[in-house]
């Protein structure tokens, strides 16, 4: 450190010191038109793909949207209501989320932001309902995803769709080493294949009702009819391919890997119509390497039953620029951009124009179904779900603690609704 | 890089145990950069391969490397701006911890005053604050007082974080200095701030340097301290963490991306460890005072 | 763009103008005190900066944090020591307080000894440079890679399918089976804390270097020329001189070790029984939303360290009697 001539160090520290306060005053916002802050959980391919979708909005309006991606947006939100700095929309984590920051307050009603009439007739009702909170809408689906679909490689499969679960779990295993292939590897949030599987089971064994009330927190998880849910999955982890270790080990994203090996490792994966790109990504199959059936019923008294999924978006600053995106967002014009892309279903009606025939055939699944209800998972208190993807982990690697693991989940769901 | 000054009796010492020194370290050397090799081997092939095979296997011919990971980080939108964010934001937080810190532990290691170990081992103790616990309550305040979202929020948050290790550090070696060096500059009629700018501080250059190399690297590798204090509704500030945490998508499968990322985003640091090695010199302080 | 990269240069140059405009106006302003005044005063204006950083930063919050600790899960209303009871009694965190416990044992014993040793024998040959950074490199790569590194080395797939993960390769190899090494408990947690090692031990490494460096030759080598072998110059001179270098680590080791998030959130999200208290107290603040048990599990996290606090403060009295 030099020593600076008595006189000038008096003029340097306060020169310094008035520029750092210039300094602080940050960057300025980029000139023409507004912007509007976006942030979400998008990242790689599909925040490509949420930019492609707004931009059309920005050339029309001159606005710009800039967007966050991060994968801790529970961290960033949950500050960001308690200290009132947040972005102006918002791709939120979930439905349970959703419900609580409508409920504070937090998010802004929409009723007056869209365009209500064209949404309720565009939009299927589930999705319109699901956005809803004391009866007013606060949050609306970018895009959706259909649950509950058996993949197969048509080059080894060539029996048509069977008929009832049980046909599906006596199908002959030919030459894959067993029936299924499961990974429910994922980071945080590892197991939440699994309760993909587990809500399937329980909304055609038990019915949309018990259905409800078990999401809902009035239908015990230590009960007959979610035990025997729990125990369908046993069936189908017993014939999994590579067994417990490989199967809570394996990521979901190379689940299905072993479909498009030779010989193959199973015949079947279970997974949701988004699954596709990492067929091609990660288990490196082409277009026609993969195709699907429903999952069957299993009780006829509810023939007909989907559960699916999407990502909602909520309002958290009232600015013009925001309420119109917003609008935009909601119109089939919007959602066709990401279907065409892939990867994604539209929960909006008009939107007709499906990339390939897998996505298509999902669409018209998801539009037409008989009884549709939103990933249940999604729907409970967020420590709930929590607590429901490591209730999959550990039933993966010990059946024989199934009574243990449903009394913990009932302790959780008291916890989670504040008991 | 400098030679070092190699200590005479080096030469009498018997190969066998110079051969020892080499194999040992090598041996060391080969289990830490044996991981690292592998991702760095897995960022040049492509998704499937990796899925497939182990990473050995690409050393064998048929070989199957592929760049589209790193053009694919390159070409990301917004990353040579998130750069310079990520540079905007770690070098004058960096700048601002070590000169704090210096000044306060040298005050704690060399001027007496009432409860100064007190003191002193509660700014240690904060260490153990998790920086979760810290975010809402800050926030709140720094949002009142308006600077929230703007760079200055971000470099006094990391050198706030950043200070109990700072001056742990700094303080243990500033203590450690020759006591005789200060004495005599005292009978010299030298006050304690010639004492600091003079003597303390250059004798304290190998410590400087670790401690610039650490804040700079936790810095420029953070991703929630920037995020929450510069938040959303100024992403154009957001430093390059955040951009390629963002290069998979939420499901979180294209862990493909990440891995060329890693290795471009750890450049800087390494070369800041490279540069500031020449500090970490022998003799410095030995040759300022005998024995 | 130019504008910012003229600021930044501003902000490097300014802060340290203004700290030292700071120190020099303290001494102008502590000439107007006698001499006996100003040794009194001289130090409080020191560490006022840092003092101030510290308080709104790390102790407002703590004091937040501790109030909260009695409340409820929205922070409103006082419940006494139910969170901290609940702590205690929850099955899912006595397990993270054991593996907690594994944590700060294993990582603080491996990082500082192992730091120790690659000191010593780096700062004996001409490649040292080359060797430290080889060393530095897992901590420069962020947590992020680094969990995406020991995924793949500890990856597991199916026995008789072909092994992708480096150890169980070699496992295969030598014509044992593949292990679920992250999956399988108790010893997973091992695995994850080698993680933890790897990462850190170049942390160590690089402060003990500076405080070997800072060993003066001469004293070295008068020992040399005396007879002394290396384990005694290391014993005699090296050790001792070293000790409060190897403390200050080792003490910042541990509450790093306490602290340690990042490896478990990312490998296994707390599955497969690695949670540890940082990690519970994630989960209860940003997955449950409870203020109130995640405060308490930050309390209890701050009273873990008094003792280390203690047992510092004591150390540091006895330097002072030395000096």
């Amino acid at each position: 450190m030099q020593r600076r001539p008595t006189g000038l160090r008096g003029v340097v520290a306060l020169g310094a010191a008035a520029m750092l306060v210039a300094v602080a005053c940050g960057t300025g916002t980029p000139s023409g038109g507004n912007k509007v802050t976006v942030i979400g959980t998008w990242g790689g391919a599909e925040q490509e793909a949420f930019l492609a979708m707004v931009k059309p909005w920005e050339e029309k309006t001159g606005n710009v949207v800039q967007y966050t991606g991060t994968r801790d947006i529970n961290a960033v939100l949950t500050t960001g209501v308690a200290s009132g700095i947040l972005p102006d929309l918002a791709g939120l984590p979930g439905p349970g989320q959703m419900f609580e920051w409508g409920k504070s307050g937090a998010l802004k009603p929409l009723d007056d932001v869209l365009d209500i009439e064209t949404y309720k007739a565009e939009t299927s009702p589930a999705f319109v309902d699901l956005g809803t909170v004391d009866g007013k809408i606060v949050g609306v689906f970018i895009k959706s995803a259909l649950k509950g679909l058996i993949w197969y490689n048509p080059g080894d499969y060539t029996g048509g769709a069977p008929a009832s679960w049980d046909d599906v779990m006596s199908t002959s295993t030919g030459g894959a080493e067993a029936l299924w292939c499961v990974g429910i590897e994922s980071g945080a949030a590892s197991g939440w294949p699994g309760t993909d599987w587990i809500e399937d089971f329980v909304l055609r064994q038990s019915g949309p009702d018990v259905y409800d009330a078990w999401v809902a927190g009035t239908h015990a998880w230590a009960s007959p009819e979610i035990k025997s849910a729990f125990e369908g999955f046993g069936e189908v982890l017993d014939a999994s391919y590579g067994g417990a270790d490989t199967v809570v080990s394996t990521n979901f994203g190379d689940g299905a890997n072993p479909l498009f090996t030779d010989p193959p490792g199973c015949v079947f994966h279970h997974q949701a119509s988004f699954i596709t790109s990492f067929f091609k990504d990660q288990g490196g199959a082409a277009d026609g390497d993969f195709d699907f059936f429903p999952m069957p019923d299993i009780n006829p008294a509810y023939a007909g039953a989907f559960t699916g999924a999407g990502d909602l978006f909520g309002m958290f600053n009232d600015k013009p620029a925001a309420r119109d995106l917003l609008k935009y967002l909601v119109t089939a014009e919007a959602q066709q951009i990401w279907v065409s892309i892939g990867g994604a279903l539209s929960g909006n009606t008009k939107v007709t124009d499906y990339p390939d025939d897998v996505s298509k055939r999902s669409a018209e699944i998801l539009g037409s179904a008989k009884i549709f209800r939103f990933d249940g998972g999604d729907l409970m208190p967020t420590a709930l779900q929590s607590a429901f993807f490591g209730a999959i982990v550990e039933f993966a690697q010990d059946q024989s603690k199934l009574d243990e693991i449903l009394a913990g989940l009932d302790e959780a769901s008291t916890a989670a609704r504040g008991g | 890089m400098t030679a070092l000054p190699r200590a005479a009796g080096d030469a009498r010492r018997p190969i066998w145990s110079r051969l020892g020194l080499h194999v040992a370290l090598l041996v060391i050397m080969a289990i830490w950069l044996i991981p690292t090799l592998a991702l760095f081997v897995n960022s040049f092939r492509p998704a499937a391969d990796v899925s497939a095979s182990g990473w050995w296997t690409a050393l064998a011919p048929p070989w199957d490397f592929t760049l589209a990971n790193y053009e694919h980080v390159l070409a990301r939108q917004g990353l040579g701006e998130a750069f310079i964010n990520s540079l905007f934001i770690t070098i004058p937080a960096t700048v601002i911890s070590v000169m704090v810190a210096a000044i306060a532990a040298y005050a704690f290691a060399w001027m007496d005053f009432p409860f100064r170990n007190v003191l002193f081992v509660i700014v240690v103790g904060l260490l153990v604050v998790p920086l979760q616990s810290t975010l809402i309550p800050v926030l709140r305040l720094l949002a009142s007082t308006g600077i929230a979202g703007s760079y200055l929020a971000v470099w006094l948050a990391h050198t706030g974080y950043g200070l109990p290790f700072a001056v742990y550090l700094l303080r243990n070696y500033m203590g450690g200095l020759p006591k005789e060096v200060f004495e005599s500059a005292a009978i010299d009629g030298a006050n304690p701030m010639v004492a600091f700018f003079r003597l303390a501080l250059p004798m304290s250059v190998p410590v400087l340097a670790s401690l610039a190399i650490f804040q700079f690297l936790f810095i420029w590798n953070d991703l929630l301290v920037s995020l929450i204090y510069i938040g959303a509704t100024q992403s154009q500030n957001l430093p390059m963490t955040v951009v390629v945490a963002n290069l998979v998508s939420s499901l979180g499968g294209e862990t493909h991306f990440l891995t060329a990322a890693a290795f471009l985003t750890m450049a800087l640091p390494l070369v800041v460890f490279l540069a500031l090695q020449r500090y970490f010199v022998r003799g410095i302080t030995g040759g300022a005072v005998k024995g | 763009m130019d504008q910012r990269l003229i600021q930044a240069a501003i902000v490097v140059i300014g802060v340290p103008g203004v700290l030292i405009g700071y120190v020099v106006l303290a001494e102008r302003l502590l000439g107007l005190f006698e001499e006996r005044r100003r040794a009194r005063i001289r130090p409080w204006i020191w560490i006022a900066p840092a003092v101030l950083f510290l308080v709104v930063f790390l102790v407002y919050p703590t004091f937040n944090t501790i109030v909260l600790s009695f409340q409820d899960k929205a922070g409103q209303a006082f419940v006494g020591l139910a969170n901290y009871e609940y702590f205690f009694s929850n099955s899912d965190t006595l397990v993270s307080l054991r593996n907690t416990v594994l944590w700060v044992v294993l990582m603080t014993l491996g990082v500082v000894g192992l730091g120790l040793v690659i000191a010593i024998l780096v700062d004996r040959v001409r490649y040292e440079s080359i060797a430290k950074s080889v060393i530095f490199v897992p901590l420069a790569i962020s947590f992020v890679a680094a969990s995406i590194i020991w995924t793949f080395m500890y990856q597991f797939r199916a026995p008789g399918s072909t092994q992708t993960g480096t150890l169980n390769a070699v496992l295969g190899l030598v014509g044992l089976g593949p292990e679920a090494f992250i999956q399988t408990a108790p010893f997973n947690n091992v695995f994850l804390i080698i993680v933890g090692i790897w990462m850190w031990t170049g942390f160590a490494m690089v402060i003990l270097s500076a405080g070997l460096k800072g060993i003066s030759t001469e004293l070295l080598e008068a020992a040399r020329v005396d007879g002394a072998n290396e384990l005694q110059v290391f014993r005699g001179i090296i050790f001792p001189l070293l000790l409060p270098t190897i403390f200050v680590v080792g003490t910042t080791i541990v509450i790093t070790a306490l602290k340690s998030f990042d490896v478990i959130y990312t490998m296994t999200s707390g599955n497969f029984d690695t949670s540890v208290i940082a990690f519970q107290m994630y989960k209860e603040m940003f997955t449950a939303g409870h203020l109130g048990r995640a405060s308490a599990v930050a309390i209890v996290l701050l009273v873990t360290i008094i003792p280390f606090m203690a047992h510092n403060i004591r150390r540091f009295r006895e330097q002072e009697a030395i000096r």
